[in-house]
This record gives C-alpha cells, sequence and structure tokens, in this order.
C-alpha cells in the first residue's frame, strides 16, 4: 500500500509533535502525516522530569547571553555557538505557547510560571510541571494537535528506511504493526523526530523503545552521525532500575552523600556543589565509587541521595513522582530516607548532522530533537535543555519543511523500491532460519558498552570493546526470530532495533576511540585533559560497510574562547 | 512461579503457561520480558517507559487492570499469576488490545485548552494562581493507560459511551482557569453516549494507577451539563 503526503513527520515525541503543530500553523492546506512506533503519548519524552530552561524574567537578573554562557561551558565549548544563541532566544515563547495550550506549569504565588535551580545553570530559570514536565508538555502539545484537521496520525507504524534519490527525500517506509503491512509513504518532505539511542546501554533511564532507529536508518543511508562519542551519564538513576530521580531532587536542595555522610561534591565542585553539570557530578561519583566510598548493596555500590531535609511538604509539592517512584519501585520513601542511586546512560548528544535550521545534507530530509546532532549541547548537555531543544527545534524543523514542501511536487516512488523492501523485511529477514537470539546479542552488546564505553574510558578497554561489538555485528547476521507471523510481531521489531543499536554501537565507539582527549562527558583515563589545539572539532562518523569512516569539521564560536571549565 | 497468560494470534485464542523464578523486586514487566526473551519470542505485549508514565503496559493481572510495569509479583501474594488484555477493547494479539477508539472518544470531549484570542507568533504569559492549578490537577494526571475503561460497565454494554477516562480530560479543561471553551465542550459530554450514561460503578477510580479519580469528574460534569442546560433555556 501507498500514501501521500506532503510532510512526514516519525517521531510522535516532544519534538515531532511540535513540529506537526508548527508546519500545520504555517500552511492550513498541507497533508501532514506523524508515523510513530507507540501512540504518541506513550514516548520516552514523557519520561523527563524536571524542567524546561527558559529566560523568563530579565527584570529579574537573567539573560539570554548568561544562558547561552552556561550551555557554551556546560558543553565543554564543542557547542556550535550561533545555534546557541538562536536556542536561547527562542525558548521563552515555546514556555508561552504551552501556557496558552493548556501546560500545567508550576506556578509562584502570585500566578506567574515558576523557576526552579538547575545543575550548570546561574539563574533559577528551569520552567517546570512538578517533576512530571515532559509528561504534561508531551500531553498539552498532543491534546493541542487534535486541533489542527490537516494532521494525520499514523500510530503503531515503524520506520524500516528512508527513500533518497538524487540525494533527496521521496519518503519513507514503515511497517503498519496492527496488521504488519509494509505501508510506503511517498512525502515531499520528511522529517526524522526519533530520538536518542539510550537503551545502546544497560544500566539506563530510556524508555524500552529507544533503540535510536530513525539515527541507524539515516546512517545506513549515507548521512553523517556527528559527535556520537558523548554520551551523557545523569548522577542519580535509581538503584537497580535505572529509574530516572530528576536534577529537580538536588536543584529544590537535595544533597549526595557517600558512605561516611560526607557531602563529597565540596572537594569537586566547590561553588556549584550538587549543582555542578551532569559530566562533573558524574564522575564525581563515580570516583567515590571506585575508590571504595560508596555504599555497598546486592546490586553493586551506590551513593547516597538525601531529600530528608527537605520535609514532606516541599517534596509533594515539588517532587511527587520521584516520591511514588522511589516508594513503588525500591519501598523507600525520600521524606524518611536517602535514596540509592548511582550515574545512569541518560542522553544522547551526538546525532544526525544537521545545521541550525534543522536541515541534513539530502534535500527535504530535516531532523529534529534528540535523534539531531545541531549542536548546541556539545560534548554535555545541561539539565533542562533537551526539552527546550525539542521545542525549539521541533518548531523549526516544521517550518522549514513547510517550506519546502511549499515549493516542491511529489515524485512518485517507483514500485520497484518497494518490492525490494518487502522482500528484505518479510524473506530475508523474517523467513530466514538461523541459531542467535537477538535477546541475547542485545544483552552482551549492553555489557560491552556498560564496561568499555562508560564514565571512565581507556584506549586499551574500548579496543577490546570495539572488536567485541563487532563480533557481536557478525553472529547478528545469524539471527532468527521465532515469531514468523505478520501481526503485531513485536519479536521482528525488536530484531530491528538490535540491528540499530549494533550500528550505532559502532559509531559511538569508533569515535570515541579516535578522539584522543577528554571533553565534557567523553574521559579518558588515558588522555585526561582537554586539548583544544587538536580537538575542538566535531566528529562526523559516514557508512561504510567496512565500519564508520571518519571527518571532522571546526566547532562555530562566535562570542566565548574556550577556558578552563570549573565549578 | 507459574504464569497463565490468555493468547490470542489474529484467528484462535488459547492459554499459554510458563514458569518462571522469581527473584526480590520483580515486576511483571520484568517476567514478560523473561518469558520472551527465555521462553517464548512470540509473546506480545506493549512496554516503553517502565516507570508508570507512558500508560503502556495496562493489562489484566490477576483479574484486576493494573500497570505491569509497577505491579510488584511480591505484592500480589498469589502462587499463580494470571494474565489478560484489558476488557472493552478489541484484541489484535496477546496482551495488545486496539486503543483507536479509546483516543477518539478521548479526542471527541476537545481535550485541549479553548482561547478566545489566540497569538502564536506574540504569546503572552497567563496568570494561574497555585490554588487555581490544584483545582484540575488531580484530573491532568491521566496517562490514558485504559484500565478504567477495561473496567466500566457502561462501556461495556454501550459502544458509543465515551468512557471514564475522556471525561475526566473534559472535566480538567474545563476546570482550568485559563480555558474559554466550556460552551463548546460541556455539549459534547451531555450528547447520547455521555455522563448521563455512567451506573455510578465508580470502579474507574477503584482502578486508576494515578489515582485521577475519573467518576468525581463525571459527577462533577453532570452537574455542570445542568447548569448549562439552564443557561440555554434562560437565553432562549
Amino acid at each position: 500500500m501507498r500514501v501521500q503526503h506532503d510532510i512526514v513527520i516519525v517521531g510522535a515525541g516532544l519534538a515531532g509533535l511540535r513540529a506537526a503543530i508548527a508546519a500545520a500553523e504555517k500552511n492550513k492546506n498541507l497533508s501532514i502525516a506523524i508515523i510513530s512506533k507507540t501512540y504518541p503519548i506513550r514516548c520516552h519524552s514523557v519520561c523527563a522530569e524536571g524542567g524546561t530552561a527558559a529566560v523568563l524574567r530579565e527584570d529579574e537578573g537573567d539573560s539570554f547571553d548568561l544562558h547561552a554562557w552556561d550551555t557554551v561551558k556546560g558543553s565543554d565549548f564543542l557547542a556550535d555557538q550561533d545555534a546557541v544563541e538562536f536556542f536561547v532566544r527562542e525558548i521563552p515563547r515555546e514556555i508561552l505557547l504551552l501556557d496558552n495550550w493548556g501546560c500545567p506549569w508550576s506556578r509562584r504565588e502570585d500566578g506567574k510560571i515558576a523557576q526552579r535551580a538547575f545543575g550548570g545553570q546561574s539563574f533559577n530559570r528551569t520552567v517546570f510541571a512538578k517533576d512530571r514536565t515532559g509528561l504534561h508538555e508531551v500531553h498539552t502539545l498532543y491534546e493541542r494537535s487534535l486541533m489542527y484537521p490537516n494532521i494525520v496520525r499514523y500510530d503503531e507504524y515503524f520506520l524500516t528506511n528512508l527513500i533518497i534519490e538524487d540525494n533527496e527525500i521521496r519518503g519513507v517506509t514503515a511497517i503498519e504493526l496492527k496488521t504488519g503491512d509494509l505501508i510506503l509513504f511517498e512525502a515531499k518532505a520528511v522529517i526524522l523526530a526519533t530520538g536518542g539511542a539510550g537503551r545502546l546501554y544497560g544500566f539506563t533511564t530510556y524508555s524500552h523503545q529507544v533503540t535510536g532507529d530513525g539515527m541507524a536508518i539515516a546512517y545506513r543511508c549515507g548521512i553523517p552521525l556527528k559527535d556520537m562519542e558523548f554520551f551523557q551519564f545523569h548522577p542519580t538513576g535509581l538503584v537497580p532500575s535505572g529509574i530516572l530521580i530528576s536534577e529537580a531532587a538536588r536543584g529544590e536542595g537535595g544533597y549526595l552523600r557517600n558512605k561516611f555522610g560526607e557531602r563529597f561534591m565540596e572537594k569537586y565542585a566547590p561553588e556549584r556543589m550538587e549543582l555542578a553539570p551532569r559530566d562533573v557530578v558524574a564522575r564525581a561519583m563515580w570516583k567515590e565509587i571506585i575508590e571504595g566510598r560508596g555504599f555497598e548493596s546486592e546490586h553493586g555500590a551506590y551513593i547516597a541521595l538525601d531529600l530528608t531535609h527537605l520535609g514532606e511538604e516541599k517534596i509533594e509539592e515539588r517532587l511527587p513522582l520521584i516520591r511514588e517512584a522511589a516508594k513503588k519501585f525500591v519501598g523507600i520513601d525520600p521524606v524518611e530516607e536517602p535514596l540509592p542511586v548511582r550515574p545512569v546512560a541518560h542522553y544522547t548528544m551526538g546525532g544526525i548532522h544537521t545545521n541550525m535550521w534543522t536541515e541534513t545534507p539530502v534535500k527535504g530530509l530535516f531532523a529534529a530533537g534528540e535523534v539531531a546532532c545541531v549542536s548546541i549541547h556539545g560534548a554535555n548537555r545541561l539539565g533542562s535543555n533537551s526539552t527546550a531543544e525539542c521545542l525549539v527545534f521541533g518548531r523549526v524543523a516544521g517550518e522549514k519543511a513547510a517550506e519546502y514542501a511549499m515549493r516542491k511536487d511529489l515524485k512518485h516512488v517507483s514500485n520497484e523500491i518497494y518490492k525490494e523492501e518487502e522482500k528484505r523485511i518479510y524473506d530475508e529477514f523474517l523467513g530466514k532460519s538461523g541459531d542467535e537470539s537477538p535477546y541475547q546479542i542485545k544483552k552482551e552488546l549492553n555489557e560491552v558498552m556498560d564496561k568499555c564505553f562508560w564514565i571512565f574510558r581507556t584506549g586499551e578497554e574500548m579496543k577490546e570493546g570495539i572488536k567485541k561489538i563487532r563480533e557481536l555485528k557478525e553472529r547478528y547476521k545469524n539471527v532468527e526470530i521465532v515469531d514468523k507471523k505478520r501481526r503485531f510481531n513485536t519479536d521482528l521489531i525488536y530484531a530491528f532495533e538490535v540491528g540499530f543499536m549494533l550500528d550505532l554501537a559502532e559509531v559511538v565507539a569508533v569515535c570515541a576511540y579516535a578522539r584522543t582527549e577528554s571533553r565534557g562527558a567523553h574521559y579518558r583515563l588515558d588522555y585526561p585533559n582537554r586539548d583544544d589545539e587538536n580537538w575542538l572539532k566535531h566528529s562526523l562518523a559516514y557508512y561504510t560497510p567496512q565500519g564508520p569512516k571518519l571527518e571532522y569539521i571546526p566547532v562555530k564560536i562566535t562570542k566565548w574562547k574556550p577556558v578552563e571549565r570549573k565549578y | 512461579m507459574l504464569f497463565r497468560i490468555k493468547r490470542f494470534d489474529g484467528e484462535k485464542e488459547y492459554w499459554s503457561e510458563y514458569e518462571v523464578e522469581v527473584r526480590k523486586g520483580m515486576t511483571v514487566l520484568d517476567a514478560l520480558f523473561y518469558i520472551r526473551e527465555n521462553l517464548d519470542g512470540s509473546l506480545a505485549f506493549r512496554v516503553s517507559c517502565r516507570m508508570g508514565v507512558c500508560g503502556s503496559c495496562a493489562m489484566k493481572i490477576n483479574h484486576k487492570p493494573r500497570l505491569a510495569c509497577e505491579t510488584q509479583i511480591a505484592d500480589l501474594k498469589s502462587d499463580v499469576i494470571v494474565i489478560e488484555p484489558l476488557d472493552n477493547y478489541k484484541v489484535i494479539k496477546d496482551l495488545i488490545v486496539d486503543f483507536d477508539g479509546f483516543f477518539k472518544k478521548h479526542a471527541k470531549v476537545k481535550p485541549y485548552l479553548i482561547r478566545k484570542v489566540e497569538n502564536y507568533e506574540k504569546p503572552v504569559e497567563l496568570i494561574q494562581t497555585p490554588k487555581q492549578l490544584d483545582s484540575y490537577y488531580q484530573f491532568a494526571l491521566c496517562i490514558k493507560c485504559g484500565a478504567c475503561y477495561s473496567v466500566c460497565p457502561a462501556s461495556a454494554t454501550r459502544k458509543d459511551y465515551l468512557g471514564p477516562a475522556a471525561f475526566a480530560s473534559a472535566y480538567r479543561f474545563i476546570k482550568d482557569s485559563r480555558d474559554e471553551g466550556k460552551e463548546e465542550r460541556i455539549p459534547e459530554v451531555a450528547c447520547d453516549g455521555g455522563v448521563w450514561r455512567c451506573h455510578f460503578a465508580a470502579e474507574c477510580s477503584e482502578v486508576c494507577p494515578k489515582n485521577v479519580d475519573p467518576a468525581k469528574a463525571v459527577q462533577k460534569l453532570r452537574w455542570e451539563a445542568v447548569k448549562h442546560s439552564i443557561r440555554s433555556l434562560l437565553r432562549w
């Protein structure tokens, strides 16, 4: 089956929904499709907790330059500064639009939108809806999207490929999960908003769905991935599940303590303490653990996140979700006892290479949100800048795609392409037999990522890791999908996802091994210093059958020259 | 521990039984993963966040709709765990039911803020006090997991009944001090398949994993509908 739309958006999280609304606002005659492998409100964006950074109160001392500087310094100077300057100026309007569309923002007594402290942000500029910010933002955008008759949704469709001819996008193919049929979506413009790749790691905050589909498919189609060696480890993942305990817990005054009860952050970031950027705090915690000052448990060592001094009223008002999660998942009430936490894989700084207008190297193909690397986060993203990015660049992508679609004619895709894709999926993949389980391969992939590409990296370990990933890729060729029926085949989807993750793991690994310096979240024990002379540049990974080929491009610097980063 | 799971492959219904070794802290979702990864790759269920936020994994666990991700096996205090898809939905495969109708019903009640004047390019900050926020916030916590709809006797008997989640959502917007769309929304919830069909079993509120209390929303909406009718009559 084939369908036609002016714009096809893949992914229905914050960036995808925002893009759809922006395109619909731009032109009510455009036909806009959102396809996603889950229903929109089941996306991973709902898991964002702490908030969205925005300069709302210049009269109270905040400024765009300050937000931009915090972001650039947080990025360890790898962010493109022109994009950051644009980004910080755009986000306040997004906050107000969400307010006008019903987002239940937390409020100050005077009824204005409240803001809280966050790591690396030198002003209390994080707008929030208790600690359920992502949930409310997604629901607000989803509900708003229902008002536009020209937005059509295809819920539970799994992306399998991009169709590109003459370096121009023609459409995408996706499996309708309910029936198992392959659908060809012809489109003038396509926006990828499929999210990050966090399930590469075993100990992770990510939803099960976040398997880097869009990133991997773009990469296989020849589009470069940028800065993939930079993976964020959030300081506070709940032990043992990895469920996110929001940075807001520290923003509201929580302490990190080692087994001696010490607030050890005073050794590592005496000024910002627990509210230093995530790379700094995660490294400090890991060091405490390695040096034996963590608490021991059957699930490994952990650090205590102490909120007991905040009092029940404040916790219930500002942090109800993490209280509920802690009670349900580990049986601990943070009002009474500290929570067991450990750094956890949390955010993919890298992604599809785009410019600041969300354009990829392929004409008519745009990318926004975590799947993309604009880049505004550089080597380390600041907390509450990711939901902000989805809103700002989701909007940009929607508008740019609309402008592009308005001046283009639809070009049809040949039947051959559809047939080939159908054959690839059903005959060559679903139909084949083998003796490897995708679940086992995924498990081993997680182990190697958690071991060799974690917070502290060394050349030796990474080399071993690359070897192991390549072995897994070989074994994957022999994977067998047990469920042979087409209807809602989650076994088939899982096998696809594992294939995507193997490719992305190889990119992360090769980029990390190549970068012989420490910057932001990429920290090497064998190269512990930042090396601006050789490495103040973005890495680009291009697909080849033998593995990623790397190139480098310069960082855009406008106002802020790199300086030593202290907190 | 024995897991009995109701299956459907598009043609026939059957039961599968699996033996799973349960460890401390294990959730029903963990057990489902264990089964799929080690015992039976064809078992289909939905999953995403695994932390009770996305609403993907609602299913009947020992006869009551719950989120599999936040249900601790130990808390069920049972030797056998019986898992079935939610009631009142068409089953697509195994534990996966068709939510299209559910989401269409939700969309019907105009579940979005309606403002008389909008400015997309230059929006202004609206003022809402913490007290005004509190008056509707509980109803904004609905994650549309569909558990309420599964136990609703009115939803079981009438296909056009909008259901508890849709009403909770309608009430959430009516109570929002920023909203100006009450007059448009009330007729949608007071229609033939609307709030008057509710049996007041209140089981929806009983099973809601987020304590949204849709039954209360229905009661409040009925009162709003009455006020609306009186106002219309007076105008007429």
